[in-house]
């Protein structure tokens, strides 16, 4: 057993340092740290750098430009940039469809596609929930009908994150209705400027635009925008779900997160003295931290066996599960550790350009926010309750 | 014992409860709270004209009620429509104080004419009644406070403001306090006004050299405060128990018509048993209100044992309750389309007003 990082992972971790304080923008990093509202130029800002530098697709083979990390490596990287204030790196098309891509695509769409999800010319964004189709994917309805050298797609996907800046999206839709509901989904990507598509906002209970529903009309596809075959979309969609793991239990932003409530409680002052030190505040803290050193732990055993070889397992629902539910406890202790002043909420504070002077200390605008937005966290990319059911199912054999 | 309400106070809630189902849906609420002014005036004066307000007061001041009960029957019905008009800061938190001092003020709180706001806590204060450093300095026959005051409820809409400040002792003494009523349009009176995260209106209040009146005696302000508290929290904590209830009924409704895997997501056992201890939290926070309330007019440990017990269970029953509402509704219960989030927001916010779970568990500790 050896429970540090080996000498070649700590150079590592100062050259993403170093890189780090050099060439993340102060502006952005502000932006995040305070909670401010990024903007799409924002992210796109960003994915340029870490794209010029090579590190924008940590887990891409070298072949397509990504950096072919390690697990652990990869680990080191999203905690350096989460403590450095960095913008979270979008998903979507990095980290969900480019696998799918890259193991069932075409050589033509790994051509075309890839470099331009890399270079920032295409933002993605996931299709696959639909208002009757949540926890159970599988009843998705949304049709596309082959008719010669196109699909027709009619229906309604919701929940998309940001799709609103999206130029693509990448969609299961039903290709049949016979034989195992599974069966009969394909995997289609879909151009937003298609004619009958329509997106509308939904807004969440902070008040902000962070998702949308997508409606589909007769919107005409070219077959070549078949992924893979005709009927083996669930295939790729569940691979992608074992695919993509290092960031499961977020530990970056759990961490971060912890750094930030502890300067709160260091500055917030409780009968005279910083609630730090005020010994029920200080035992909430205690615990929580207590569970986040230990899943960073576990993280790094399945990440470790994952390198190895090891095949995909119901780890990363215990990942999903302890690490979404530390994370809102870290969000849930900083909106404690306000008092009073979790209550105002002036939605404009959170715009860059705002510079009226804060209510109450300058930190608290956003922190309520958080904690309500963060609820999302066990609901979403397979509800907790799902998770559990996983694990019950495929490592008790329940 | 006899835990049933009487005649009087059925009436009261079934008037109110009606009342609030027909004129005060959540279209409305969210159209009152996003307004310029942050509630409605036309309710406002239609809660007077109904006894509303008079139902907070006793016969001596002119009201009808007044104790306990009546708080608990009022807010929890209050909770239920998540009501924004600032009842609570112009008729407990300002009422208590006025009443007590048999200010004839209160005669004009009761019919709806005038609103009174208190503003006592301060940015250093957290939750903590005893920590005032406002000054107030008597200036011949008048008094000049300088204060900083923070989370006011109903400032911006009061006509008067009842604002604490040190007329002796140190920051953290209870003696030495005093209140002082003060015109909000006086000199050196500041408002920063906002509304708070769950739709409420607030402000911080800022007194530069202002002219204020002394109100009851000298120094001896703690006492007051307190109890206008622990009558405010019995109030807050039966508007936690309405929304709470609203909260969970909403979520049963969807758990029978929520459909996934080919079935309703009540027939999933593990939100079938979440949902009974969410059962069993609203009697707990019930049965903690009702304890609260029928001490609230006894000796002062006695009363504020039973006030902190309920804030504090509150506190966590509150969390559990808000977030299995959400959890249980999926995606559905993260938008401002859904009403249940609105719910959610509120009863989680309670537990920043007149001091959270910690807090309260901390004074009980002291108390017991
Ligand atoms: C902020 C946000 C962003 C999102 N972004 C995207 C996106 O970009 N693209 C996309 O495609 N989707 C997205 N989603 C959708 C997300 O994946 C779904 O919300 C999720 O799958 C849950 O589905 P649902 O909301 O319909 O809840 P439901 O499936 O209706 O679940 C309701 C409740 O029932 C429980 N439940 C369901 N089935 C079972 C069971 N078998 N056993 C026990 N309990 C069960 C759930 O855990 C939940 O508590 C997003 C959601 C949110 C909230």
């Amino acid at each position: 057993m050896d429970l540090g990082y080996s000498e070649s992972e700590l150079a590592y971790r100062d050259e993403v340092r170093e890189f780090l304080a050099t060439r993340l923008p102060k502006r952005i990093a502000n932006l995040v740290k305070n909670g401010k509202r990024l903007a799409k130029r924002d992210y796109e800002e960003w994915q340029a750098i870490l794209n010029a530098r090579g590190w924008l697709a940590p887990n891409w083979p070298k072949e397509h430009g990504g950096a072919e990390w390690s697990a652990v490596q990869k680990h080191i990287f999203e905690e350096e940039c989460c403590i450095a204030g960095a913008p979270r790196i979008l998903p979507f098309g990095l980290g969900m469809l480019a696998p799918v891509l890259m193991k069932f695509g075409s050589e033509q769409q790994k051509a075309h596609y890839l470099p331009r999800i890399l270079d920032g010319t295409d933002w993605w964004c996931q299709g696959y929930s639909e208002p009757g189709a949540g926890s159970d994917l599988a009843s998705l309805k949304t049709k596309a009908e082959r008719q010669g050298d196109h699909y027709i797609v009619n229906g309604q996907k919701t929940w998309t994150t940001l799709g609103q800046y999206a130029d693509w999206i990448f969609c299961l839709v039903r290709t049949s209705s016979e034989g195992k509901r599974q069966e009969g989904i394909s995997f289609l990507l879909i151009d937003m400027k298609t004619p009958g598509i329509e997106i509308r906002p939904i807004i969440l209970l902070d008040g902000e635009h962070e998702v949308n529903e997508v409606f589909f009309t007769d919107v005409k596809v070219p077959v070549e925008n078949l992924v893979g075959e005709e009927n083996k979309g669930w295939t790729y969609a569940k691979y992608l779900l074992t695919h993509e793991r290092t960031g499961t239990a977020g530990i970056g932003f759990s961490n971060a997160a912890l750094a930030h409530l502890k300067s709160i409680a260091s500055t917030q002052m409780k009968s005279g003295r910083p609630l730090k030190q005020d010994p029920y505040f200080a035992a909430r803290m205690a615990q929580v931290e207590i569970d986040l050193e230990a899943l960073k732990t576990t993280n790094l055993r399945v990440l470790v066996q994952a390198d190895s070889g090891a095949a995909p397992g119901p780890e990363s629902s215990m990942l999903k599960i302890k690490g979404t539910v530390i994370r809102q406890e870290i969000n849930d202790l900083a909106r404690r550790a306000l008092g009073p002043y979790a209550l105002p909420f002036v939605s404009e504070a959170l715009d860059e350009g705002y510079n009226e002077s804060p209510i109450g200390p300058h930190y608290a605008n956003p922190i309520a926010a958080e904690y309500f937005n963060n609820r999302k966290l066990s609901i979403f990319a397979g509800s907790n309750e799902i998770q559990r059911g996983i694990i019950s199912k495929t490592k008790l054999g329940l | 014992m006899d835990f049933d309400l009487n005649e009087d106070r059925r009436m009261l809630q079934d008037t109110l409860g009606r009342f609030l189902r027909e004129q005060y849906t959540i279209e409305k609420r969210l159209e009152f709270a996003q307004s310029e002014q942050g509630y409605s005036s036309q309710m406002w004066q239609q809660f007077a004209d109904l006894g509303i307000i008079g139902a907070l007061f006793d016969e001596k001041a002119g009201g009808y009620g007044g104790h306990g009960d009546d708080l608990m029957v009022v807010f929890e019905q209050l909770g239920k429509a998540l009501v924004v008009e600032p009842i609570l800061s112009s008729a407990v938190l300002s009422g208590t104080i006025l009443s007590s001092l048999n200010s004839d003020l209160v005669e004009q709180i009761i019919s709806g004419q005038t609103q009174v706001s208190l503003a006592h806590l301060e940015p250093e204060s957290r939750y903590d009644l005893a920590h005032i450093s406002a000054s107030a300095v008597q200036d011949a026959d008048d008094w000049v406070i300088n204060a900083h005051k923070s989370m006011v409820l109903g400032a911006s809409s009061a006509n008067r403001l009842i604002v604490s400040a040190r007329t002796g002792g140190e920051a953290n003494d209870e003696n030495g306090i005093s209140l002082f009523l003060v015109d909000p349009m006086a000199s050196g009176v500041e408002l920063r006004s906002y509304s708070t995260i769950d739709g409420y209106g607030a402000a911080d209040v800022f007194l530069v050299n202002s002219p204020a009146q002394l109100l009851g005696d000298k120094d001896k302000a703690f006492a007051l405060i307190e109890l206008a508290h622990a009558r405010a929290i019995v109030a807050i904590c039966a508007q936690c128990l309405g929304a709470c209830e609203v909260a969970k009924d909403m979520t049963v409704e969807y758990m029978h018509t929520r459909k996934q895997f080919g079935v309703i997501i009540g027939k999933f056992q593990v939100l079938q048993h979440r949902m009974a201890d969410v059962l069993i939290e609203l009697e707990q926070m019930r049965s903690s209100i009702i304890n609260a309330a029928g001490y609230l007019e006894d000796g002062r440990i006695l009363r504020e044992k039973h006030v902190s017990a309920a804030k504090n269970l509150i506190g966590r029953a509150g969390r559990q309750i808000a977030e299995e509402a959400i959890q249980i509704h999926g995606g559905i219960a993260m938008t401002w389309e859904a009403s249940v989030s609105h719910y959610a927001k509120h009863i989680i916010m309670i537990d920043h007003l007149f001091g959270d779970t910690d807090h309260h568990l901390e004074r009980y500790i002291e108390l017991n």
